[in-house]
């Protein structure tokens, strides 16, 4: 098995106010098993024997679950490959000689920390601005099975719930729209009877965060579900907008 | 005589928690509100936690090294819970899932603290429920269970392979309100680097804001510590690549006993090694043993031809196969506990078994699964005489249906299709059952400052059963903590606010600021993971799977030699006002090169096998660990001396007033 050299662009910023640049950095002997993290892991280790600052770049679980990963590769949240985060694209799916593009999630509402980690703790406001259902710790609860539900709508809920929080839809929109997101956890909720007393609260504060936030608005373009890692569908957008429109109309 | 009290209540083991509970202290309502709490951590066990306490009324502090509360470790467990909720009707019952989890634990846990657990159990799927958690239902509408290993009952509950995530996703969400109110005030991105005690009590932390540098104090009348295992000593294990001992180690140098922490869990069915550029393991779940069926060849020539790319494991006919667990272990079969599976497998490759070119994998093939459901299936859709074609296409729909994202996972990193060609897997670090000694209610040896979830000892004893950590780190965060922690702040009420100006404070940010410009300015060469990977591989190699005196003795050696060259020669760019990665690294392994020596040196002291302790030395004849009762029934709790290598050993001994004592069997 041979070994890929690459030439990676990279984009460099050393701080929230600098101003950032693309940098380029060759790559050799490259495996085509290693993952592309692991590709900027060996960048890094040879950076730092050289003396030079590491690329700075979020990463956890390194399993396509945490979220922590969010890099936008050749033009795509995550690369190229569908349904697979940054952590698990691997090196086989680039040819020898080619020339990768490495740049930071683009979003207003996402601004850059260091070279290619941004700040979403946007996302976390949107949550707590109602992405739960309003029930206390409790040693006295009723019995999980006391209300079936049904097995579709506990699969569709599970689909929708399924969002990692990464904000690659939100890197790919051209409005920066955070509507993928939002709806994944509005339509888990909508679909459960738990979440049924407190949908319409739940619905208008989660869209006025996301509004306060200075994300775009949806123009159903439908990158985000092409992209999101997860395979999260533009179906949760359209139950939001119901869940939206109906709690608009009759609230108090 | 040990000074440690582990403050079992009196009491037939069934009463003892809700007694405990009805005559423990409490505080009102209108004092909560003068009593910070800080927890550290927004895994299933800190989020939880948080979440819970602020509800009560506490004023909270939540702190996560990650960019958000979500993303810790926890969000990766993926097989299921456990829970005694006996559903199934088949037998179930908290004394059962107690029994199990003693058992299974190789007769080294608290009994007390374990049968708390099953009894807990079930509330947690209900409250997990009520938070609009996802989990697997049936065609009735009703939840759905699976079974898991060293277990006779399905009492596992899940949401397809990513329970964990669903379950921390509901904390999290449970936490977040408590954020949106102001009842928990979040700071993630910032790492705890000390612990603050005051006159003997534990009464705040020195933080690192990630993304500034700002050393930073914050008081508490009570520290949470709720921060994950050290899997991660071993630099390749299934953990993120953030999970690391810092806060537990600064607990433990502050006065913290650390026991047990030999007790590593090596996960039998992770993705192998694929080269040396290797960052991180892929854990493959334990749900899948439900339905593969693991083997390697009979003959060392079928495994050589495979080896070298000459054969298949398709190509060897059913007649050659060995079936090593169903073979050795008729009761149990594929899903023996963890401990067993792992050790069988390295057992079948250093015998010359391996299937793939390092010679350490064996199979993990759906094919049997695959005709059965395929069958069963036709018969269901009354496809009278199905073709082979037929019957592998209902097959296989049916497996993703159920293990799709573990598929997927498998086929992205190996570049190999799993419907068609058996799983290879390996045996790879993946949970820590040692950690900060706790008394009964989750308090450590420092007054103020409690461990929950896979950062104490308590529950697992010498091996974890599968889906039990979820369970555990959602019965400390929601159903103990929040009763015990009252019992201890109920001495507070009159403390008012912690001077955050305290001499202690002045000590410990000082300790913290003078390693970090010791690192920046050392003129050292190698960056931090060279000197990470070189420790995982000495503790893989003489601390792993299988342990002898001479092979510790020689890794303690080596460690200390590390360790020596890593003050010296480490090299760690930037500054320290500054996101600075490299800098986050070095603090974390300058604590597991010292947390290492002490693994080997607790694996060395406990001169017997039990669960994922295997000392070679001690062995039944057909290979198992055998315990020694007699002399090692005791939780070996380890008092920092002030130096690494030189800790103090404290023994709490193990009283089974419920459970028999025996030599372990899944035959």
């Amino acid at each position: 098995m041979r070994n890929m050299k690459l030439t990676l662009k990279i984009w460099r910023q050393s701080g929230p106010n600098a101003k950032g640049e693309m940098k380029t950095y060759p790559v050799n002997d490259v495996s085509e098993d290693m993952s592309f993290l692991e590709m900027l892991d060996v960048l890094n280790d040879d950076l730092v024997r050289k003396g030079e600052e590491p690329i700075a770049f979020d990463h956890d679980c390194r399993e396509g679950i945490c979220g922590s990963c969010s890099l936008f590769i050749n033009g795509e949240a995550h690369g190229p490959g569908r349904m697979i985060t940054t952590c698990q694209l691997h090196m086989r799916k680039f040819k020898d000689g080619d020339t990768i593009h490495v740049e930071p999630w683009r979003s207003g509402a996402f601004p850059v920390i260091k070279d290619l980690a941004v700040d979403r703790s946007a996302f976390d406001r949107i949550q707590a601005a109602g992405g739960f259902v309003s029930v206390n710790t409790s040693g006295n609860l009723v019995d999980g099975n006391a209300v079936p539900i049904p097995k579709d709508d506990a699969d569709t809920a599970f689909d929708a719930a399924t969002c990692i929080g990464c904000g690659a839809c939100v890197a790919t929109c051209v409005n920066s729209s955070a509507m993928l997101f939002v709806a994944a956890k509005v339509s888990q909720f909508a679909l459960l009877p738990q979440g049924k007393p407190e949908a319409k609260r739940r619905v208008l504060a989660m869209v006025e965060q996301m509004d306060k936030e200075g994300f775009g608005n949806c123009s159903n373009t439908g990158a985000c579900e092409v992209e999101c890692p997860k395979g999260i569908s533009l179906e949760h957008i359209a139950r939001m907008n119901r869940e939206y429109l109906t709690a608009s109309a009759t609230k108090d | 005589m040990s000074m440690l009290d582990s403050k079992i209540p009196e009491g037939p083991i069934e009463r003892k928690w809700t007694d405990h509970k009805g005559h423990i202290r409490v505080v009102a309502p209108a004092n909560k509100r003068r009593i910070d709490v800080i927890v550290v951590g927004t895994g299933l066990a800190g989020a939880s936690a948080a979440a819970s306490l602020a509800e009560l009324g506490y004023n909270v502090k939540a702190f996560c090294f990650q960019d958000s509360a979500r993303r810790a470790h926890s969000i990766a467990a993926q097989g299921g819970i456990n829970a005694a909720k006996n559903y199934q009707n088949d037998g179930d019952s908290v004394y059962r899932l107690f029994y199990d989890t003693v058992k299974g634990g190789d007769y080294r846990a608290r009994e007390a603290n374990v049968y708390r657990l099953a009894e807990v159990s079930a509330n947690i799927i209900d409250q997990c429920v009520a938070q609009g958690v996802p989990f697997a239902r049936d065609y009735g509408g009703l939840l759905d269970n699976r079974s898991f290993g060293g277990v006779q009952v399905s009492r596992t509950f899940y949401a397809r392979g990513q329970t964990g995530q669903q379950l921390l996703l509901g904390a999290y969400s449970a936490l977040m309100r408590q954020v949106g109110k102001g009842a928990v005030k979040m700071f993630d991105r910032h790492e705890m680097l000390d612990v603050v005690v005051i006159d003997g009590k534990a009464r705040g932390i020195i933080a690192r804001n990630l993304i500034t540098g700002g050393i930073e104090r914050h008081g508490a009348h009570a520290v949470l510590l709720c921060t994950g295992g050290y899997g991660n000593v071993f630099f390749l294990s299934t953990n993120a690549m953030g999970s690391n001992v810092t806060a537990a180690w600064k607990a433990h140098k502050r006065g913290a006993f650390m026991a047990n922490p030999c007790y590593t869990q090596i996960h039998p069915t992770c993705i192998p090694v694929s080269g040396t550029h290797q960052s991180k393991l892929t854990l493959m779940s334990e749900s899948l043993r439900n339905d593969g069926r693991i083997w390697v060849p009979k003959s060392l020539e079928d495994a050589q031809a495979i080896r070298d790319g000459k054969k298949k494991g398709s190509d060897i006919p059913e007649a050659d196969r060995d079936y090593y667990l169903e073979r050795r272990y008729p009761a149990f079969g594929n899903l023996v506990p963890r401990d067993v599976a792992s050790r069988a497998a390295k057992e079948r490759c250093d015998a010359g078994f391996g299937v793939n070119k390092t010679g350490e994998a064996v199979y993990l093939d759906f094919g049997a699964a695959i005709q059965r459901y395929g069958k069963q299936q036709a018969t269901l859709q009354h496809i009278d005489d199905p073709t082979a074609e037929q019957i592998r296409e209902l097959g296989t729909a049916v497996v993703s249906e159920k293990y799709g994202n573990l598929f997927d996972m498998y086929e992205n990193i190996v570049g190999e299709n799993p419907y068609l060609h058996a799983m290879k897997i390996y045996p790879a670090v993946h949970y820590t059952m040692g950690g900060l000694w706790v008394d009964y209610n989750l308090q450590t040896t420092v007054p103020g400052l409690f461990a929950l979830g896979e950062c104490n000892f308590s529950d697992h004893g010498a091996n974890r059963l599968g889906a039990s950590a979820l369970m555990q780190g959602l019965a400390d965060g929601y159903f103990v903590i929040p009763y015990t922690v009252g019992d201890y702040l109920a001495d507070d009420i009159r403390t008012g606010p912690i001077d955050i100006k305290n001499t202690a404070f002045d000590e410990a940010e000082k300790a913290v600021t003078e390693r970090i410009d010791h690192f920046l300015n050392n003129k050292g060469t190698k960056p931090v993971d060279d000197f990470h990977r070189r420790l995982g591989k000495v503790m893989w190699d003489k601390c792993g799977m299988a342990r002898n005196a001479q092979g510790l003795q020689e890794a303690i050696t080596e460690i200390r030699r590390i360790r020596e060259e890593f003050w010296k020669d480490v090299r760690v760019p930037g500054k320290a006002n500054e996101f600075n990665q490299e800098l986050e690294k070095a603090g974390r392994v300058a604590d597991f090169l010292e947390l290492g020596e002490l693994m080997c040196k607790d694996a060395l002291e406990r001169n017997e096998s039990c669960g994922g302790h295997f000392r070679e030395e001690y062995q039944t004849p057909e290979g198992e660990a055998l315990r020694d009762d007699a002399d090692y029934a005791h939780a070996a709790a380890w008092e920092w001396t002030g130096e690494a290598g030189a800790a103090n050993l404290h023994k709490e001994e193990l009283k089974f007033d419920v459970v028999k004592l025996t030599q372990r069997s899944y035959k």
